[in-house]
C-alpha cells in the first residue's frame, strides 16, 4: 500500500480549480505546515495533494487602486525583500522577519498562513488590523472575504473545500498608522504566546478614527478585541486613555493555559504591550 | 581507503579525513592540534548511525504503553494483517534475563504478559518491516490489553525509595543556636532534556556464531556490551559494541542505548537480519532520559557577620519508574548540596523515589546542577537578609586549603575556590556594576512619573541586574567508583610501527580523539598525527570505563599518559642513547607490537567509606565562578542574558579551544535550565515532547561567554588535570536568577525562570479580573 499522496501539479488556476471541484485535496504551497504534519504523524497522510507551485498568478506583490495586494504564494523572504511592503506597509516587513527561520521564511506563504488559520499565525492579526480582505476562488467563480470574517473557529475558515486563496488584498487608507508586537517563546524561531497588531488613522482634530485591536494566541482564533478599539476610538494616545484601554483589555480576553504560557501572562502581557504602544504614539 | 568487515559479511567504507596533517591554526589554538573528526563533520563526510548502509537491512520501532501504571495482560495482533511479512518480538523472545542491566535490575527489555507497565513510553512489543511504511501502518494493529493500576506521578507521595542517604558533621541544634539569622528556603527544577543533535540511533547486526554486532550512537560500549551479554546470553566474543561517530550525548546516550541495542538485537536476531532502530526526535524526547526533577529545602544559620553556622538540606529526587542511575546521580546532587562552603554543623539528607513518569537519567552534572542551583539561591538570599554583597558573603565562607567537608574530606590540595571567585569578580566589575544597578532599581521605584503596576511598566522598558554564583565538582565518579571500575587503557607499538590508543572512550563531541592522540605525542615526543586513536570497537579496546563524568581526560587520560611513559621507557631502553621518536619504527622492525596495558589504581591517600559516607567523596574537586548579566524587558518579562564570565578551574588545561568550548557549551546549556527549557508534565506524560514545544535557546538567544581558566592541578593525575565537561553546568543557572532578581527584586525559586514565573512574582494576578 503506497503511503504517499498522488499529487497534481496545475499549472494554471482553472486546472486547480478542476482538481478541486473533482473530490478532496490537500493544496500545498510552501509545505511549512503540512509536511511537519505528516512527518509528525500528527495528521493523517492526505490521499491526494494539489501543488500549487507552479501557478504563477497567486504569485506577486502589487500596487492596485489605493491597495497592497499580495499573491497567496508570496513567501514571507519575499515579502521581507519587498520594495512596496517597505513602503506602503512595512509592518508586513517587521512580522514576515519574526516568523521561523530563514529556511521557514523562503518556503512560508502568506496565503499558507492563512489556509492554515492557527490561532498564532504572526501574519493574521495584521490581516484584522488593517481590514485585508482575502479573494478566494473557485469553479463557482471568485469572492472576496474580509478577514474579520474568515477565521470562523479553531483552525476553520471560511474557505468552501472547493476554493484556493488567490491574494489578500491590503487597503492603503491615507494617515494611517500600524504596529506589531510578538512575545514569543525565544528570540529566534518561536511560535508566539501573544501577538498584537494595532491601527489608526489620525487626522489631527479628530482623535484616533478606525481604531483596530487585533491579537493571536489569546484565543481559538486571530480576534480583535472590540471592546478596546471602542475606548480608543476618538481618543487620543494619553496616559489615561493607555490605562483605560490596558484595563478593558485584560477584561476582555479569555486566553487559556497551553503547553507555551498561561492565560494570566497572556492577558496581563497583552494589556502591557497595548500599553506600551499607545505609549510610543503618544510620545510620552 | 581502508575497509572494515562486519560479521555478517556487510562491508563499509570509512572515508579518508581531509587534514593537511601540516596544517596548523593561528590564534590561541597555535600549537595545538586540529579536531580529528572536524572536517569530515563540517564537510557532511562523517558518518553517523543512520548513514551507514547495510545492504538488507530491516527498519524497526518500538511499541510502547500508552499508560502511565497498569498491568498489561495481552498482546493482540489484529488478524487482519498478515503478520507473516514481518517480525514481532516480545519479552518473550529474550533468551537471557529480561533486564537491561544497570545498577538494579528492574528495568524490563520489554514489559512480559502478565507483568507491571511503569510508565506511559515504556517498550511492550517490538515490530520490524522492510519498509517504514510498513511499520507506519501496522504499528496501530498491535493492542495492549491493560487493567489500569494507580499511578503515583508526586515523588514526595512515593512509598519506593531508590535511594537514600545522610550525612552529617558537626551539631545542628547547636550551630542553629549560635546563629542570628536562620533563612529558610524551598528550592524546584525541572526535568531537562539533553537534546543531543543527533537522536538516539542502533543497527544490530546478527552474526553466523549466534552472536550480535552493534554500530551506534553511544558513550558507553562496554555497558551496551554488559547488556547484551545479560539479556541476550551471549559470551564476551558474541558481543561486540561499535560506537559510531556520535552527535552529542551530554550522559543522554550513557544508559538508553542499551535498551534500544538489545531491541534491535532482538528483531535482528528474530528477523535473520540487520535491523536499524533509529529514533524520530519525538519518540527520542518523549522516551528517553531525563536531567531529574528535585526538591531541595534548606535551613541555613549564619551569624550576623555572615559566618555559615548551621545547614541543614533536604533533597528528593525523582527517578521515574526505575532505578537505572539514580542512586548515584543522588549520591553526587547530596555531596555538593551544601555548596563549596565551609561549615561546621551540617545535616545532608537526601532520597530518590520511584514515579510512574519516565526514568530519569545521567545528564551533565549527574544530580550536581540540581543541588548547586538550591545552594546559591539560599546563600544569594542570606546574602540579601544580612545586606551583604553576595560576594563578601562567599569570601567568608568560601572552601580553603585544609578546610574539612561534610564527610570529613580535608581539602589538602588543588582549592581553588577564592581564585576563580576573586577572577571572576574582577573581570565582570562585579561591584561596581552591583552599585549601578541599585541605582538604577532605585530611581525605577522612586518619583517616577508613571509608577509600574500590573498592566504597564514604569519609566523604563528595561531593567539591568548583575549575579553572581559559585559552585565546585567532584572530580572524576563518586567515592571508590574508580577502583571499583578498574579501568584499563593500552597504548600500542605496532610491528609495522604506527603508535596507537587504545580505550573506550568515546567522541561525542567534546574531542576526546584530539586530545587522546596529543597527550600521547607529547609524553613520546612526536608529533599528534603520528598517533592513532583506535575505533571504540570492544573487539579492539579495552575496557577503560564510560565516558561520563568528566572523567575521560582526568582518569583515562592519566592512564594513557603513564602508558606512553611506559612504553617510551621500554622502547628506549631497548636503544639505549636513542630518543623515542628516533627509535620506535625500527624498534618495532626488530621487536615486533609492544603494547602497554595500564590499570587504573587507586590515588594515594585517596579513601571513601561508601557505605558510611566518610572520607574522600573525591580525589579533588573543580572550582567554578559565574556571573551573568541580564535585561529584562519590563513589559513583558523576558530575559536576555546578555553575557556570563565564566571562570573555571580544571586542574591543568589540554587543549585550550576544546576546554573552553566545554565551558561555553555548558554555560549555554545551564542559561537554557534557568531560563527556557521546561518539560511540562500531566500526567505522567511530556506535553511538550517536540522541538516545536520544548525550547532550548538558539544563537539569538545565547549571550557573550567569556572563559577565563584556572589551573590548580591535581597530584593525583600525572597532568595534574581534573575534568570539566560538568563543572559550568554547576553555576551559571543559579548567577542568572540571582541577575534576575537583581534586575526585578523577585526571586524565582523554581526553575525555569520563565517570564510567566518572573511577570506572577513582579506583579501577581492582579491583571486578572475578578472570577
Amino acid at each position: 500500500m503506497p503511503a504517499e499522496p498522488q499529487i497534481d501539479v496545475p499549472r494554471h488556476l482553472f486546472e486547480a480549480y478542476e482538481r478541486l471541484a473533482a473530490g478532496p485535496t490537500r493544496p500545498i504551497a510552501g509545505g511549512t505546515d503540512v509536511m511537519v504534519a505528516i512527518t509528525g504523524e500528527l495528521a493523517p497522510i492526505p490521499e491526494r495533494m494539489l501543488d500549487l507551485s507552479r501557478i504563477d498568478a497567486l504569485r506577486g506583490i502589487q500596487l492596485e487602486a489605493g491597495s497592497l495586494v499580495l499573491g497567496a504564494r508570496t513567501t514571507y523572504t519575499e515579502i521581507r525583500r519587498s520594495a512596496l511592503c517597505r513602503e506602503h506597509l512595512p509592518v508586513l516587513v517587521e512580522a514576515a522577519a519574526t516568523i521561523g527561520a530563514a529556511q521557514i521564511q523562503n518556503r512560508g506563504t502568506l496565503g499558507g498562513n492563512i489556509a492554515n488559520a492557527s490561532p498564532a499565525g504572526d501574519m493574521l492579526p495584521i490581516l484584522l488590523a488593517t481590514d485585508a480582505a482575502i479573494l478566494v476562488g473557485g469553479q463557482r467563480g471568485e469572492r472576496e472575504i474580509p478577514a474579520k470574517d474568515f477565521f470562523i473557529a479553531y483552525r476553520k475558515t471560511a474557505l468552501a473545500p472547493d476554493e484556493l486563496i488567490l491574494h489578500v488584498r491590503f487597503p492603503l487608507p491615507p494617515g494611517r498608522e500600524v504596529r506589531f508586537r510578538k512575545v514569543g517563546t525565544r528570540r529566534a524561531q518561536a511560535i508566539s504566546k501573544v501577538v498584537m497588531a494595532l491601527a489608526w488613522e489620525d487626522f489631527g482634530s479628530t482623535g484616533w478614527q478606525n481604531v483596530r485591536v487585533a491579537l493571536g494566541s489569546v484565543a481559538a482564533t486571530p480576534i480583535r478585541a472590540r471592546k478596546t478599539e471602542l475606548i480608543l476610538e476618538g481618543a487620543r494616545p494619553t496616559p489615561e486613555a493607555a490605562d483605560l484601554a490596558a484595563e478593558i483589555l485584560v477584561r476582555e480576553l479569555n486566553p487559556i493555559d497551553d503547553v507555551r504560557s498561561t492565560a494570566d501572562y497572556r492577558r496581563m502581557v497583552s494589556a502591557r504591550i497595548l500599553h506600551r504602544l499607545l505609549r510610543e504614539a503618544g510620545g510620552w | 581507503m581502508p575497509t572494515r568487515a562486519f560479521t555478517s559479511g556487510v562491508q563499509t567504507v570509512e572515508r579518508a579525513l581531509v587534514v593537511d596533517p601540516g596544517q596548523r591554526v593561528p590564534g590561541r589554538a597555535a600549537g595545538f592540534p586540529l579536531r580529528r573528526e572536524g572536517p569530515a563533520k563540517l564537510t557532511g563526510a562523517a558518518k553517523y548511525t543512520d548513514d551507514l548502509v547495510f545492504p538488507g537491512a530491516w527498519h524497526g520501532i518500538t511499541i510502547r504503553s500508552t499508560e502511565a501504571h497498569a498491568k498489561l495482560v495481552a498482546i493482540e495482533l489484529d488478524p487482519d494483517v498478515d503478520w507473516s511479512k514481518v517480525v514481532v518480538a516480545t519479552a518473550a523472545d529474550i533468551p537471557g534475563d529480561n533486564v537491561v542491566a544497570s545498577i538494579k535490575d528492574d528495568q524490563p527489555v520489554l514489559v512480559p504478559v502478565g507483568g507491571v507497565i511503569r510508565h506511559h513510553a515504556e517498550p511492550v512489543a517490538l515490530l520490524a518491516a522492510p519498509d517504514k511504511e510498513t511499520l507506519r501502518r501496522l504499528k496501530g494493529r498491535i493492542r495492549l490489553v491493560t487493567e489500569p493500576l494507580p499511578p503515583v506521578f508526586d515523588p514526595e507521595q512515593s512509598d519506593h525509595v531508590f535511594a537514600k542517604y545522610e550525612v552529617t558533621t558537626g551539631d545542628l541544634a547547636l550551630g542553629f543556636a549560635g546563629a542570628d539569622l536562620i533563612v529558610e528556603g524551598t528550592y524546584r527544577v525541572g526535568h531537562q532534556e539533553q537534546l543531543y543533535i543527533e537522536n538516539n540511533a542502533m543497527i544490530a547486526v546478527p552474526g553466523d556464531d549466534g552472536g550480535i554486532v552493534i554500530h551506534g550512537s553511544l558513550q558507553c560500549p562496554y555497558y551496551v556490551h554488559k547488556a547484551l551479554k545479560r539479556a541476550l546470553r551471549l559470551t564476551h566474543v558474541q558481543a561486540r559494541v561499535i560506537a559510531e561517530e556520535t552527535g552529542g550525548g551530554f550522559g543522554g546516550k550513557e544508559e538508553y542505548p542499551s535498551m534500544i541495542a538489545l531491541h534491535a538485537s532482538l528483531l535482528a536476531l528474530k528477523a535473520k537480519r540487520p535491523v536499524r532502530m533509529i529514533y524520530e526526535r519525538h519518540e527520542d524526547i518523549s522516551a528517553t532520559t531525563k536531567r531529574h526533577p528535585a526538591i531541595v529545602r534548606h535551613r541555613s544559620g549564619v551569624t550576623k557577620d555572615g559566618v555559615l553556622v548551621a545547614q541543614d538540606v533536604e533533597v528528593i529526587m525523582d527517578g521515574g519508574a526505575y532505578c537505572t542511575l539514580s542512586p548515584v546521580v543522588l549520591s553526587r546532587g547530596l555531596l555538593h548540596a551544601g555548596g563549596p562552603y565551609r561549615c561546621p554543623n551540617v545535616r545532608l539528607r537526601a532520597c530518590a523515589t520511584r514515579t510512574n513518569t519516565p526514568p530519569n537519567g545521567a545528564f551533565r552534572g549527574f544530580g550536581a546542577p540540581q543541588t548547586e542551583f538550591a545552594a546559591e539561591m539560599q546563600l544569594n538570599r542570606i546574602a540579601e537578609r544580612l545586606e551583604m554583597s553576595p560576594a563578601e558573603l562567599r569570601r567568608r565562607n568560601v572552601y580553603r586549603l585544609n578546610d574539612t567537608t561534610p564527610t570529613g574530606q580535608v581539602l589538602r590540595e588543588s582549592v581553588a575556590a577564592e581564585e576563580v571567585l576573586e577572577q571572576a569578580l574582577g573581570a565582570s566589575h562585579f561591584e561596581r556594576i552591583r552599585e549601578r544597578t541599585a541605582r538604577e532599581s532605585a530611581e525605577r521605584g522612586g518619583s517616577g512619573t508613571i509608577p509600574p503596576g500590573p498592566l504597564r511598566s514604569g519609566d523604563r522598558r528595561v531593567a539591568n541586574g548583575i549575579g553572581l554564583a559559585l559552585g565546585w565538582h567532584g572530580a572524576g565518579f563518586t567515592g571508590s567508583g574508580e577502583v571499583y571500575i578498574g579501568s584499563i587503557a593500552s597504548v600500542e607499538l605496532t610491528a609495522d610501527g604506527r603508535i596507537r590508543v587504545l580505550t573506550a572512550n568515546t567522541e561525542m563531541g567534546q574531542g576526546t580523539k584530539t586530545v587522546f592522540p596529543q597527550m600521547v605525542a607529547a609524553e613520546l615526543g612526536v608529533p599528534s598525527d603520528w598517533v592513532e586513536y583506535a575505533p571504540q570497537d570492544t573487539a579492539e579496546v579495552p575496557d577503560s570505563g564510560p565516558t561520563v563524568a568528566s572523567r575521560t581526560v582526568m582518569v583515562v587520560g592519566g592512564l594513557v599518559i603513564r602508558a606512553a611513559r611506559r612504553l617510551k621507557a621500554a622502547v628506549e631502553e631497548r636503544n639505549p642513547g636513542v630518543p623515542f621518536h628516533e627509535a620506535f619504527r625500527d624498534d618495532a622492525k626488530a621487536n615486533g607490537a609492544t603494547r602497554i596495558d595500564q590499570k587504573f589504581e587507586a590515588y594515594p591517600g585517596v579513601v571513601f567509606d561508601d557505605a558510611t559516607y566518610v572520607g574522600d567523596a573525591y580525589p579533588a574537586y573543580g572550582w567554578a565562578a559565574a556571573v551573568a548579566s541580564v535585561e529584562v524587558d519590563l513589559d513583558t518579562a523576558e530575559v536576555t542574558v546578555r553575557d556570563v564570565i565564566a571562570v573555571d578551574d580544571v586542574g591543568k588545561v589540554i587543549h585550550p579551544v576544546l576546554c573552553e568550548g566545554q565551558v561555553e557549551g555548558g554555560t549555554l546549556q545551564a542559561v537554557g535550565y534557568a531560563t527556557l527549557e521546561e518539560m511540562k508534565v500531566r500526567d505522567g506524560r511530556y506535553l511538550n515532547d517536540r522541538l516545536a514545544t520544548y525550547l532550548i535557546p538558539t544563537a539569538m538567544d545565547a549571550p557573550h561567554i567569556r572563559t577565563i581558566l584556572v589551573e590548580a592541578p591535581f597530584s593525583g593525575a600525572p597532568h595534574g588535570a581534573k575534568g570539566v565537561g560538568e563543572l559550568p553546568m554547576d553555576v551559571a543557572a543559579p548567577a542568572v536568577i540571582a541577575a534576575i532578581h537583581d534586575a526585578t527584586g523577585v526571586w524565582i525559586h523554581d526553575l525555569p525562570a520563565t517570564p510567566e514565573r518572573i511577570l506572577a512574582a513582579m506583579h501577581g494576578d492582579r491583571g486578572a479580573p475578578a472570577a
